[in-house]
């Protein structure tokens, strides 16, 4: 069975994966809010730049990336064609017109728009995801949180949540397997009849899984109290997150490219070679 | 050293299914001892676990872990670091993802510097033989390796006590060998005290004082002479080790063996003589 606790980790040794996981969280933030910025194709052709060399430091092939586009491309398509469909202006003539469906220059260009800002929106977390682990990640989510902690946010026990979460899904998944096969022995079938009866044979997996979870939660909490457990109060960390020089680097980067979005898109020195670029 | 002073305990108390689990029992176990405590399902042994470290508390008498009682909230955390339970099921100990994260978070509850954490995992995962896999997922462990990786992160605490509640009772014969080396060599080299729950005969053969359990009362307790005592044994609903019982059907067919026997070798070398 595949680690799902892992989720789509991939691993390799690159200066990606090595990055302080606080960085590369708010490095996707401030990407995700870049993208917004843009209106320019050459924005995207920036972004598009930007990417590419990220893949191509972290180690990670190609199609790993791309296949979360996968994932939302009919989302992708739906939003381009709706917003060429009904796409309309007064001040343009339409480029092609059967019947009530008129379709526009400017039509073309913010679909396109819409398009390559969805499937940016994509890649970049996904490149996240692909190269750090959901036990790092859950380590800078606290980290990063931690401020919150003192408008009495339960940041350290919301960590925990997360990283046992993580820790039970491949236990819960084999138990599902087992619950499933002892039904099947005694004839259960899973995959037949109609939506309903699917449903309906379903009821029996999950009672014995969410009271056999029920009573893991119950040996779990009384194995970590046995372990001294008692919350935040006095706890301290074995990895204890420390940014190095290369966060600072790619911190710097990023500041860089998000400059240069803003500056794509509002042009302060009013440069004019910048107003030819569509 | 841990006293059990006259406890009684009662499980769902007042409700119709109302069940005395220990009814005032007494014992104590010495530094450095190996006790087993053996008992058939029912006997309460497991509810005893529990009472050592406070995750339950005696509806009467009084549970002293170096003389600092359980009921007392001020101590408990002092009594969790001086006492470490490994339980049954290793799936429902560990808490993390990655089995270096899963040792260090003892050591990281009772705030230890980074470092010595550190130091610490390394050491836990040596003892039980687990440091090549520091860095691996628990996922993909065999059962015996998980419920070493159990062991390790107890230790990691370094508990003068360790309480074995039936931790070898879901491993196959050769992840059961796995954990009983390790905690004999724990006794043995580290001078911890060793208190394992079980109902295996082999293994309770292994340790310096056996006390019996039945009906939630102490029924006997004694070295491993207390094997000689066949009515004690069977009345308790318990099976004599295997060793035990090949000398005892080879006797009955007219050889002379010695009455001690109990464990492999003995009946080896009695064999062998």
């Amino acid at each position: 069975m595949k680690d799902v606790s892992f989720g789509q980790y991939y691993p390799a040794e690159s200066a990606l994966h090595r990055l302080d996981p606080r960085i590369k969280l708010l490095a996707v933030i401030l990407y995700i809010v870049g993208i917004f910025f843009i209106r320019k194709f050459a924005g995207f052709a920036l972004i598009a730049l930007f990417l590419l060399v990220a893949i191509l430091v972290s180690r990670v092939p190609f199609f790993k990336v791309l296949k979360s586009v996968r994932a939302v491309l009919f989302l992708v398509l739906f939003t381009v064609i709706m917003s060429v469909l009904f796409y309309s202006t007064k001040t343009e003539e339409p480029l092609w017109q059967w019947r009530f469906i008129k379709i526009y220059e400017q039509g073309l260009i913010n679909a396109a728009r819409m398009g390559l800002r969805l499937i940016f929106l994509v890649l970049g977390p996904s490149l996240l995801t692909l190269t750090t682990t959901p036990v790092e990640l859950t380590d800078g989510l606290e980290s990063l949180l931690k401020p919150l902690a003192m408008i009495k946010l339960p940041v350290h026990e919301l960590a925990i949540i997360m990283s046992i979460a993580l820790r039970l899904i491949p236990t819960l998944m084999e138990e599902t397997e087992k619950i499933m096969n002892a039904q099947k022995a005694r004839c259960a079938s899973f995959d037949t009849g109609n939506i309903f009866k699917r449903a309906k044979a379903l009821l029996p997996i999950l009672i014995p899984l969410f009271v056999s979870s029920f009573r893991r939660a119950d040996e779990l909490a009384d194995a970590m109290d046995s372990r001294c457990y008692r919350g935040a109060k006095g706890r301290t960390r074995m990895k204890v997150l420390k940014l190095r020089f290369r966060d600072f680097v790619a911190a710097f980067i990023m500041l860089a490219l998000f400059a240069a979005i803003l500056f794509l898109r509002y042009n302060w020195f009013g440069w004019s070679f910048l107003t030819v670029l569509i | 050293m841990i006293e059990v002073k006259n406890v009684k305990y009662i499980y769902n108390e007042g409700a119709d299914d109302e069940k005395q689990a220990l009814g005032g029992v007494s014992f104590s176990v010495a530094d450095g001892e190996f006790v087993a405590l053996v008992g058939h399902n029912g006997s309460g042994k497991s509810t005893l676990a529990k009472l050592f470290n406070g995750l339950a508390l005696p509806k009467e008498g009084e549970v002293l872990i170096n003389g600092m009682s359980t009921a007392d909230k001020k101590k408990l955390f002092d009594i969790r670091k001086t006492v470490g339970v490994v339980f049954q099921n290793p799936d429902n100990q560990m808490v993390a993802s990655i089995i270096e994260d899963d040792v260090a978070f003892g050591p990281e509850n009772i705030g230890l510097p980074s470092a010595e954490i550190n130091e610490r995992v390394q050491w836990a995962l040596e003892a039980v033989g687990m440091e090549e896999h520091r860095k691996g997922t628990p996922f993909r462990l065999s059962g015996g390796q998980k419920q070493r990786l159990a062991i390790a992160g107890v230790l990691a605490i370094k508990p003068q006590i360790m309480v074995l509640d039936e931790s070898t009772a879901m491993l196959d014969p050769v992840g059961r060998d796995e954990v009983m080396k390790v905690i004999m060599r724990l006794n043995r080299e580290e001078k911890m005290t060793v208190v394992m729950i079980t109902h295996f005969m082999e293994e309770a053969a292994l340790a310096d004082r056996i006390i019996v359990l039945n009906g939630g009362l102490v029924a006997g307790e004694g070295k491993k002479e207390i094997f000689r005592n066949r009515e004690l044994i069977e009345s308790a609903g318990l099976e004599l080790p295997l060793a035990a019982r090949i000398a005892d059907a080879l006797r009955s067919r007219g050889l002379s063996l010695d009455e001690n026997v109990t464990l492999p070798e003995e009946l080896v070398n009695a064999l062998c003589r």
